[in-house]
């Protein structure tokens, strides 16, 4: 098995059918940034966070966790087994940062003083220790992206004819970076980790100020913890689900020796985040909410069964050994995680004057869509041309 | 068995680090020494008789577009219950008095100027800075428009241009910042015919507050709001109904931002757990790379190793 570009066609029916979905947010989003967020939001002076806040952002950061959780196991706990899942799971982390930077940028109102925390400081500030932490993390995972780059181009530098004297140097800078890297990457690997799990948990600290503002159900002093739990464990599903998707997508042989033991992994992990999520129900009484069963209540009780079919699912070896079966438990993780977002970040944010209940415009969900269908499409793209998909060598002298 | 002990040394070494450090980080912000001479406001509701000249006046102070003065008789506005917004940074609402059909009760909104203000502990680039007179000022040069502010205010108070794409702002009170460098009232305050609003230190507008609440103990209720909602603000309200009816939301007398300045220092004390944690990853990895015996560089994985098998 080693990685290797992906030889296959580019458009599909599905890949057009992504395009046009991204056209669409694009138009939106042109919107947004001619007439001011309340042309296409549905945001409010009571509601001043919605879905692009609690979608693009809290969940994007969550689903790129599986950058962080496959480094730590493939290159800080040395599995060398799993290095295979590193590098399509950093490809996902690189670019889902960036669409929550670029969320980010949409989001805040004067997107051009985007870069006003990095000179500007407040430490007291949950969201300024998540904004630096991104900032940061972004930079490490190109870093981290560009041996592939390296590998891609090393010897293979050709620069169109008037500017091929460019060649010898561009691949002699190459081959020095590409040294200096690979002597100085555990730095950015551990840093990665490090800085993932800080900014993971701080997320949660961020609806924390919001006081009673906040539904109960979510409200906790651990939502730091929690955050950071349920992100450790929606990480190897994450890897799981894209690592299916991908060799179905490209009729390719999908990895089941490792994603069965990754999908074993996640069992236990999911236990951990479960008992600390129930125990505080119990610790702060709030189970009491549960039975009032009116929207909130409804979506925690979703929330919860998704975690826990996920939990009972991976505790049976019948499903970690079945790719159907993997995917399908992944899938419940995947959702169980993005809903948990939406509801701290949307449903539980109830203030005492809130006239108008905050329901996401068709505009705002267009640009979160479109979003995620143009990462969908830059990930085909670049899986397509650089080497980050492990294949049997077999494989890749068919598609050859 | 060397190794796991010498693994399991730093991770108790790493445990107990944080934990001293979470244990005795205190929240640091908020906890700012305040003034002796901060000011206050007492809004005396008993006194207030709803003619909104407040708003009108803090809408001029502000160069906000401005009606006539004559348009502030129309009653009618207050058939709906009103917030502040991006027009006005006030606003009056008229609440039924059921002891006294003919003296309806009005309330006016704005920003508290909370003494352990949230806004300004939530703010990320520090926009939001609570001076020495108590007042909480918003600055245009800072702000990044991601309207945590607004989350985090336990009063619903900041407001942001949703239409507009270049140069939004957040508006709330300033108190009238500018108006008090020259020496003059803050515009509301100076307008009002009925002196329904008292201005002066705090402690002085709130010895008045705790004099007229004693000696008319038969209208007032015996609460003065905002004398230690979420630790104190520099606005206060008297009145004759429970709080609770007049939309003023419930709040601890704990400050705002506590905990969450609390975790956010613990997270982060001196840099100790992240550095911490980086010291303790970097010694698992390099444990177990030697135990893997593997000294090949850590990132491209160019041939088959055909190791794994082991779990
Ligand atoms: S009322 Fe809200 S905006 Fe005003 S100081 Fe307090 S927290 Fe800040
Ligand atoms: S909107 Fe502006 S003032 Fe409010 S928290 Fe963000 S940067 Fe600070
Ligand atoms: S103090 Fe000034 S800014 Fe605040 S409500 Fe009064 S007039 Fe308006």
């Amino acid at each position: 098995m080693i990685p290797a570009p992906i030889k296959y066609k580019f458009i599909t029916p599905g890949v057009i059918f992504l395009i046009l979905i991204a056209l669409n947010g694009l138009v939106f989003l042109a919107i947004r940034f001619i007439s001011g967020i309340g042309a296409v939001t549905n945001l409010d002076n009571a509601t001043p966070w919605g879905l692009w806040i609690g979608v693009d952002v809290a969940a994007g950061v969550a689903l790129a966790a599986g950058g962080f959780t496959s480094a730590a196991l493939g290159h800080i706990m040395h599995r060398e087994e799993y290095h295979s899942i590193v590098r399509p799971a950093l490809l996902t982390a690189m670019l889902g940062y960036t669409f929550v930077a670029f969320a980010v940028f949409v989001d805040i109102g004067r997107f051009y003083f985007i870069w006003h925390p990095l000179i500007m400081w407040n430490g007291n500030s949950a969201l300024f220790e998540v904004g630096i932490c991104v900032m940061i993390y972004v930079t490490v995972l190109y870093i981290e992206f560009f041996p592939m780059v390296t590998e891609k181009f090393i010897g293979r530098v050709n620069f169109p004819q008037f500017l091929d004297f460019l060649n010898k140097p561009v691949d002699m800078i190459l081959r020095y970076l590409d040294s200096r890297l690979s002597a100085t990457m555990f730095i950015f690997i551990i840093a990665g980790v490090v800085l993932s799990t800080l900014h993971q948990s701080s997320l949660g600290t961020l609806m924390v100020i919001a006081g009673q503002k906040m539904h109960p159900l979510w409200q906790t002093p651990i939502l730091p913890l929690l955050f950071l739990l349920s992100a450790i464990s929606v990480g190897f599903p994450m890897v799981i689900f894209e690592s299916l998707i991908a060799s179905r997508s490209f009729k390719l042989k999908p990895e089941m020796k490792i994603l069965s033991r990754l999908g074993r992994m996640i069992g236990p992990i999911l236990g951990v985040y479960l008992a600390f999520k129930i125990g505080d129900i119990f610790i702060r009484e709030t189970f009491k909410y549960i039975v009032i069963f009116d929207t909130a209540a409804w979506m925690f009780i979703v929330e919860m069964a998704l975690m826990m079919i996920a939990f009972a699912l991976f505790l049976s070896r019948k499903v970690t050994r079945s790719p159907l079966g993997l995917f399908i438990a992944s899938s419940f993780v995947i959702a169980g995680v993005l809903i948990n977002r939406m509801n701290n970040f949307i449903i539980a944010y109830n203030p005492f004057y809130n006239p108008v209940k905050y329901f996401p415009s068709f505009g705002e969900i267009s640009v979160t869509i479109g979003c995620i269908a143009l990462l969908v499409l830059v990930y085909r793209a670049i899986v397509m041309y650089f080497p980050v998909i492990s294949q049997e060598k077999r494989e890749i002298i068919r598609k050859i | 068995m060397k190794n796991l002990n010498r693994r399991d040394f730093f991770k108790s070494a790493a445990l107990g680090v944080s934990l001293t450090v979470l244990g005795t980080s205190k929240a640091k912000g908020s906890d700012k020494m305040l003034s002796d001479d901060r000011l206050g406001i007492l809004v005396d509701t008993d006194v207030c008789v709803g003619c909104r000249h407040c708003e009108w006046a803090c809408r001029v102070a502000h160069n906000l577009p401005t009606p006539d003065l004559d348009n502030y008789s129309d009653n009618s506005v207050f058939k709906e219950y009103r917030r502040p917004d991006a027009g006005s940074l006030t606003v009056v609402n008229k609440f039924e008095n059921e002891k006294n059909p003919l003296l309806p009760i009005h309330v006016k909104v704005q920003c508290m100027h909370c003494e352990r203000p949230a806004c300004v502990s939530a703010c990320i680039v520090g926009a939001l800075t609570k001076g020495d007179d108590g007042s909480v000022v918003w600055d245009d040069d800072k702000c990044i428009g991601c309207r945590y502010c607004m989350v985090a205010c336990p009063f619903q108070i900041p407001t942001y241009d949703y239409d507009r794409s270049i140069d939004p702002h957040i508006r709330k009170c300033d108190l009238c910042t500018d108006r008090r460098k020259n020496d003059e009232l803050p515009a509301c305050v100076n307008i009002c015919p009925n002196e329904a609003l008292l201005f002066g230190k705090r402690d002085a507008v709130l010895a008045v507050a705790k004099t007229r609440v004693k000696r008319k103990s038969d209208v007032y209720v015996n609460h003065i709001y905002g004398e230690h909602e979420v630790g104190g603000t520099s606005w206060m309200y008297i009145a004759r109904k429970s709080f609770d009816k007049l939309n003023m939301p419930h709040l601890a007398a704990n400050p705002a931002p506590g905990i969450s300045e609390s975790i956010q220092h613990g997270i982060f004390a001196y840099f100790v757990p992240p550095v911490t944690l980086y010291a303790l990853l970097g010694t698992i990895m390099w444990i177990t790379k030697r135990r893997s015996g593997d000294d090949d560089e850590l990132i491209s994985d160019e041939e088959e190793k055909g190791k794994g098998g082991k779990l």
